[in-house]
């Protein structure tokens, strides 16, 4: 089960893999996730993204990016391995809806989560424009894909190695200003979907964004992915990971975002330097 | 020779063997040690044998208890085991986390007659010393599987009343796939029970006998999700469904402050450092928070478990903040007696008006208000009022609501025919019937946050039902 059939490695740290997973890789719509564990005993549990899905092969995709010790654990499986646990499809589908004109804007990792986004806005018939952004041109990732389903793609980057030297704000707001959107979804770091929000507030244009705050069960069970939203409290893995990004409360989710900061670099320095090194399905190497 | 009643109620009643409470603080292991042989054989020489069995009634699975207790006074543990399995199919598990006092022994003729359900006959004692006789001397042996018959039940969710029925159905000769969520099968008794209450070896020996029936165990596999009700009947051949999920969705106080770094629900709490093992900080990979002045928010049992995990976690300093009196507190008496035992403060009479945060969003006091007790409720407790100006606020880093459950809306939002009541539980007849065809429900699912045996009770009535409406044709 969850047998890896294909690693890729996109850019210095962010790797693409495709499992066997065919319950999910049928069930699934855009906008839903997955949460993975590797050891059953010791792995910790995160949420991934289906970037995703091929349901005649059975197959799912995940893109992610190495950042702490699962992800790297993750990263260091290869083709033939198979992932110890895996949950999903999880979340409420994203509303893909014929509206018109949709702006997709993604920052670094978010692009992958964004990706089957914007491929079902596409098949719903509306005009879609996306934009990227990344550091730089080595870590922009997806471009050919996105290309491949926007009618029109705007690359930012911010040391201007590539496409535009600007944050994605910037061409969002020229979009906005043009009074040409109807919607934008956009999924990225914390900090880009909040100045995202605040730029398409004055217009009044309906914004989305998918939240990824700290998950531990994924069903609903555990409350640790709540954020506050307009005046209410909801769960991220069951009422989102989409909201209206005019009504979140981004400050507080970024803080509790870092809640395990300090551990979190513990477990990760303990990883890298050996002394607690285990193999993905269990044992000591 | 035969003793008399007035001998045996002069037997004082044995008091269960425990870790030291300062030891205990700092590790996961049982704190209830189990009766020696010798203590089990002479409380089980208090019981009366009452003609008209009075404990009986107040267990909810009806075990036969004076003759089980009968055995075990004479040494037969094999045929003592044998006396309760006849009705529950847990009993390692009910002996430890029955409600005891509120059960089978506030009915007993002894407490009656000492004036205390406490010195009743340490009924769930004797079961879980039978219990661990029999797996710790290796005699658990898989219960008879019957001629197969062809038809093929799906169980929602491994608690206990997923468990039970699944034995149940499968003891019938049907064939048996259970389907839970979570990465381990067990249910609360994994994820949410701690393990220095109910060590996790004693579930999963019981998930192992229930392998060896051959139940098919799906990990990882979420109803609604992964796969709806509806696919199972209509794609996946399932001839009848039955639905223990739970009542897994925690409740928040609503108050200012609640979604500051530093408040969990219990749930999480527990669920990270039972399921996910986070006190095992070497080895996993799960972090929990840490503590120094903690505040647990309620009375249960979820709020002594989270109390006494976050002292065995490394806090200074535990406080229960509890809106009513030690009288009202729906916890287990052993449980409650433990916490102050082990150095927990209980503020009766307390409530939490607001979280108070730091400037980096971290939770820095509790502020709470003082209550008193009224005029009796509905329920005939006193209700507690509050005092109007009487708020303070205690500096805190911790605060953990641990104010019960309510059902998860997932299954009833994607099978559209199934009922259920305005609290979201699932509406059923009296043998465990929803009112959709085929699908059946039991547990917290339907009673709402309740307890371990009545789960269980539930799911044995259900897979009677099934088997009985699969095997009459009734659903063609
Ligand atoms: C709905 C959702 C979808 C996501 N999709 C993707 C994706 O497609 N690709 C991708 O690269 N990343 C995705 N993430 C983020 C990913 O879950 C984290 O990068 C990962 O958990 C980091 O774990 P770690 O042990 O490698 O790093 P750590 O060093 O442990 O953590 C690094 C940071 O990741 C976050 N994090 C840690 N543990 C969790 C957890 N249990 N749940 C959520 N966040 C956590 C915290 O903010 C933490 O500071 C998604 C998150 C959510 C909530
Ligand atoms: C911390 C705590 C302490 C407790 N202490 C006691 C005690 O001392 N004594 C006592 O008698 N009772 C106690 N209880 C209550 C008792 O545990 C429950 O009443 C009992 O476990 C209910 O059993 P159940 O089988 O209905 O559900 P659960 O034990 O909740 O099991 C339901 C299972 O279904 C799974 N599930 C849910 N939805 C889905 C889905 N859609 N698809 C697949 N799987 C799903 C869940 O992951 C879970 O494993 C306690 C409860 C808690 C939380
Ligand atoms: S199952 Fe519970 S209520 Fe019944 S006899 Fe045992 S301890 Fe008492
Ligand atoms: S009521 Fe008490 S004394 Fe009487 S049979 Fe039951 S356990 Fe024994
Ligand atoms: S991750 Fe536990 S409720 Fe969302
Ligand atoms: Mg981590």
């Amino acid at each position: 089960m969850n047998t890896i059939i294909e690693k890729t490695r996109l850019s210095e740290d962010v790797y693409k893999m495709v499992f066997q997973a065919p319950y999910i890789a049928e069930a699934r719509k855009a906008g839903q996730f997955l949460i993975i564990q590797l050891d059953t005993d010791f792995g910790e549990r995160i949420p991934l993204t289906i970037a995703d899905a091929d349901e005649q092969a059975g197959t799912i995709t995940i893109i992610f990016q190495a950042v702490g010790k699962t992800t790297r654990m993750l990263g260091d499986l290869n083709q033939g391995d198979s992932i110890a646990n895996v949950l999903g499809p999880l979340g409420t589908p994203t509303d893909i809806r014929r509206v018109g004109t949709v702006v997709c804007v993604g920052g670094g990792i978010g692009v992958a989560p964004l990706h089957p986004i914007v491929q079902a806005y596409k098949q719903a018939g509306n005009k879609v424009i996306t934009i990227m952004g990344a550091r730089n041109k080595d870590l922009l990732i997806l471009e050919e894909e996105m290309r491949a389903h926007s009618d029109e793609v705007i690359i930012c980057t911010d040391d201007g190695s590539y496409g535009r030297k600007a944050l994605v704000t910037q061409p969002l707001k020229e979009l906005c200003e043009q009074g040409i959107v109807d919607e934008v979804t956009a999924i990225g770091p914390p900090i880009m979907m909040k100045f995202c929000a605040e730029t398409t507030r004055p217009f009044g244009v309906h914004t989305m964004v998918s939240l990824n705050t700290i998950m531990v069960d994924g069903t609903g069970m555990c409350g640790g992915c709540r954020v506050t939203v307009g005046d209410e409290t909801k769960f991220v893995c069951v009422d989102g990971p989409e909201f209206d990004a005019h009504l979140v409360d981004f400050d507080n989710m970024m803080l509790r975002q870092k809640a395990y900061k300090e551990q979190e670099q513990h477990a990760d320095h303990a990883c890298n330097i050996g002394l607690d090194v285990r193999t993905p399905q269990g044992g000591t190497k | 020779g035969d003793l008399k009643v007035k001998e045996r109620l002069g037997i004082p009643q044995q008091d269960m063997p425990a870790q030291d409470p300062v030891v205990r603080g700092g590790n996961q292991c049982e704190v209830a040690l189990g009766y020696t042989e010798e203590q089990v054989r002479l409380e089980a020489l208090r019981c009366l044998q009452c003609k008209n069995a009075p404990c009986v009634a107040g267990c909810p699975v009806s075990i036969d208890i004076p003759s089980f207790i009968q055995k075990a006074a004479e040494g037969e543990y094999q045929a003592s085991i044998d006396i309760i399995k006849e009705s529950s199919l847990l009993p390692a598990i009910c002996g430890r986390v029955c409600p005891q006092e509120k059960q089978c022994m506030e009915h007993c003729t002894v407490g009656k007659s000492l004036k205390d359900p406490m010195l009743s006959v340490a009924i769930g004692r004797i079961e879980r010393y039978v219990a661990d006789w029999e797996r710790e001397a290796g005699k658990i042996t898989p219960p008879q599987v019957g001629p197969e018959t062809g038809f093929k039940v799906g169980v929602v969710g491994s608690g206990p009343a997923g468990l039970t029925a699944a034995a149940d159905l499968r003891k019938a000769g049907h064939q048996v796939e259970i389907f839970e969520a979570f990465h381990k099968p067990g249910g609360v008794m994994i994820y949410g029970i701690p393990e220095f209450r109910l060590p996790k070896a004693i579930v999963e020996q019981e998930i192992a006998t229930l392998e060896a029936m051959g139940v098919k165990i799906h990990l990882n596999f979420l109803i609604g999700r992964t796969r709806t009700i509806d696919d199972l009947l209509n794609k996946d051949g399932f001839d009848a469904i039955f639905i223990g999920s739970g009542a897994g969705l925690p409740k928040f106080m609503s108050i200012e402050g609640e979604n500051l770094v530093g408040v969990f629900s219990a749930n999480e709490y527990l669920t990270r450092s039972n399921l996910m093992k986070a006190y095992d900080k070497q080895r996993v990979d799960t972090p929990i928070y840490p503590s120094e002045k903690v505040a647990v928010i309620g009375g249960g049992n979820v709020a002594m478990d989270a109390a006494r995990m976050a002292l065995r976690l490394g806090a200074k300093e535990v406080n229960v903040v509890y809106r009513r009196t030690r009288e009202e507190m729906p916890a287990r008496a052993e449980e409650v007696d433990h916490a102050i035992e082990e150095g927990i403060i209980f503020h009766f009479l307390h409530n939490p008006t607001r979280i108070i945060g730091d400037e980096q969003g971290k939770v820095c006091a509790l502020e709470v208000q003082r209550y008193e007790l009224g005029e009796p409720d509905d329920s005939g407790r006193r209700r507690p009022v509050a005092i109007p100006g009487s708020e303070y606020q205690i500096p805190m880093d911790t605060v953990i609501p641990a104010l019960g459950n309510v059902s998860n809306p997932l299954i009833r939002q994607t099978t559209k025919e199934l009922e259920t009541n305005k609290w979201g539980n699932i509406l059923v007849d009296d043998e465990n019937r929803s009112k959709m065809d085929r699908v059946y429900a039991g547990g917290d699912i339907v009673l709402g946050a309740a307890t371990v045996i009545l789960a269980m009770g539930e799911g044995r009535r259900a897979a009677a039902a099934i088997t009985k409406d699969l095997t009459s044709g009734r659903w063609g």
